[in-house]
């Protein structure tokens, strides 16, 4: 799931689906997502694959950081929310 | 070629913390306003592109969250372009990220298509494709000197550019590690302070480590370039290799702006601050100050300028346009934007309110 300010860079969409087999990781999903949306993957990683500073990431209702970070395993079916996290003034 | 203002169409970019915003006039006085174009983002750079017969206007974005890109405009904003991949991205071998595009600079006329920028973390790029695509500068990424080089409060960067019109000569200032030159168009890059205090350095004089804030080349392009560094206004005549200073007679050697005129050898703008511990007009009183002797004397222009403020004017928050008379803008951190038609002779406030103005940029166009 994406929140409103990205949307317009994922065909207006705020769910993306992406097939999988099995379980796949975070960076995986992201890595499908950006060969879809360019733009919309360099708004969430930099050039380094690095997620950015703030953007959250939310499996299973936790941050990925606290988890495996981009390793962390998502099971088939399982939601992802991409949410911004609050900074700035 | 010298376009005359009675036959004209300006161009005034400016971006801000917030956005960025676009005014088009005929006569330098009357602007019409669009914008905020993304909203939310700062535009910490802006490049006006008007070669080849057409106005390109070239946006560096930086959003906290999502990161920093570039972007296009070939109709004035009313619609943009973000190529897909990103203009700039470091190569995979570096292991560095973009954080930020500190400065985008069309070249010479004579070569249409060639855009530079600076970045940080501290890098110059070359473009070829009008902007839509960036090259890293290896010989400075690889610069012995890298490892040595520092952050300045707001950031590690490559914020000026100065292309000789021979092609050949650049320079480049980065804060912190001063002015680099190179003669070979950028294949390699030496390091020209001499002359240049780093006060705030156990070594005074070193040869890099300064805190240069902003540089320009005189328009006689004889090797002349002016230097408004960390306290301290300087001039060099052999293309850095030494530097001298101008600063007698401004009312503080502070500040981050340094505008060489468009095509009148000797002429330059400032816009002193007290003070890095103080930064702001000297005494709260905004003044531009323009030689028109390469620094021998200055002459304090505030005409239509405000009795009091008390807010800075960044490195790239100034500009001067090429017709005739050269016009001069630039914006402050509390959202003000000043206009003169006749070189700092009267200015007016264009804009106000505006979130703090990061960059401007004007441009005499076609077709506003």
């Amino acid at each position: 799931m994406l929140p409103s300010v990205l949307q317009p860079l994922a065909g207006g969409q705020s769910v993306l689906t992406a097939p999988a087999g099995g379980p796949m990781t975070v960076r995986e999903l992201l890595d499908a997502v950006a060969a879809e949306y360019a733009v919309l993957g360099r708004r969430l990683r930099d050039e380094t694959g690095a997620l950015r500073r703030f953007v959250n990431i939310y499996v299973g209702g936790d941050e990925v950081r606290r988890l495996k970070g981009l390793e962390t395993e998502v099971e088939p079916g399982q939601e992802v929310l991409v949410i911004q996290s609050v900074a700035g003034g | 070629m010298v376009r005359m203002a009675t036959a004209a169409n300006f161009l005034l970019a400016i971006g801000t913390k917030k956005g960025l915003w676009l005014a088009t006039s005929q006569d330098r006085r009357e602007w019409s306003f669009t914008g905020p174009h993304f909203l939310m983002s700062e535009i910490p750079s802006i490049g006006i592109d008007t070669r080849e017969g057409r106005t390109r206007i070239l946006v560096g974005i930086s959003s906290p969250h999502w990161g920093p890109t570039v972007a296009h405009s070939d109709d004035l904003g009313a619609t943009w372009t973000e190529p897909e991949q990103g203009a700039i991205k470091f190569p995979e071998d570096t292991g560095a990220a973009l954080e930020r595009v500190w400065q985008i600079y069309p070249d010479a006329g004579s070569r249409p298509g060639v855009v530079w920028a600076g970045a940080e973390p501290i890098s110059v790029w070359k473009s070829t494709d009008g902007g839509e695509h960036f090259e890293l500068n290896r010989g400075l990424w690889d610069h012995p000197h890298r490892s040595e080089w520092g952050a300045g409060y707001g950031g590690a960067a490559a914020h000026s550019i100065v292309v000789h019109p021979d092609g050949e000569t650049v320079h480049v200032a980065m804060s912190t590690g001063g002015v680099y030159r190179s003669f070979d168009a950028g294949t390699s890059w030496e390091a020209r302070n001499r002359g240049i205090s780093a006060y705030f350095m156990p070594d005074p004089n070193p040869e890099f480590g300064q805190c240069v804030h902003k540089i320009a080349a005189d328009a006689a392009a004889d090797g002349r370039l002016y230097a408004q560094n960390h306290h301290g206004v300087y001039r060099t005549d052999d293309n850095a290799d030494t530097w001298t200073s101008i600063a007698e007679g401004l009312p503080a050697d502070f500040g981050f702006v340094m505008l060489a005129h468009p095509r009148r050898a000797g002429t330059a703008w400032v816009i002193p601050l007290k003070a890095d511990g103080e930064r702001i007009p000297p005494d709260g009183k905004l003044a531009v100050h323009r030689t028109e002797d390469a620094g021998e004397t200055w002459t304090r222009l505030s005409t239509g300028l405000p009795e009091h403020e008390y807010n800075s004017i960044l490195r790239d928050a100034a500009s001067v346009d090429a017709a005739e008379p050269a016009g001069v803008y630039f914006g402050t951190r509390g959202g003000s934007v000043y206009a003169s038609a006749d070189e700092g002779g009267t200015f007016a406030e264009v804009a106000s309110h505006l979130p703090d103005v990061l960059c401007v940029r004007a441009a005499v166009v076609a077709g506003a």
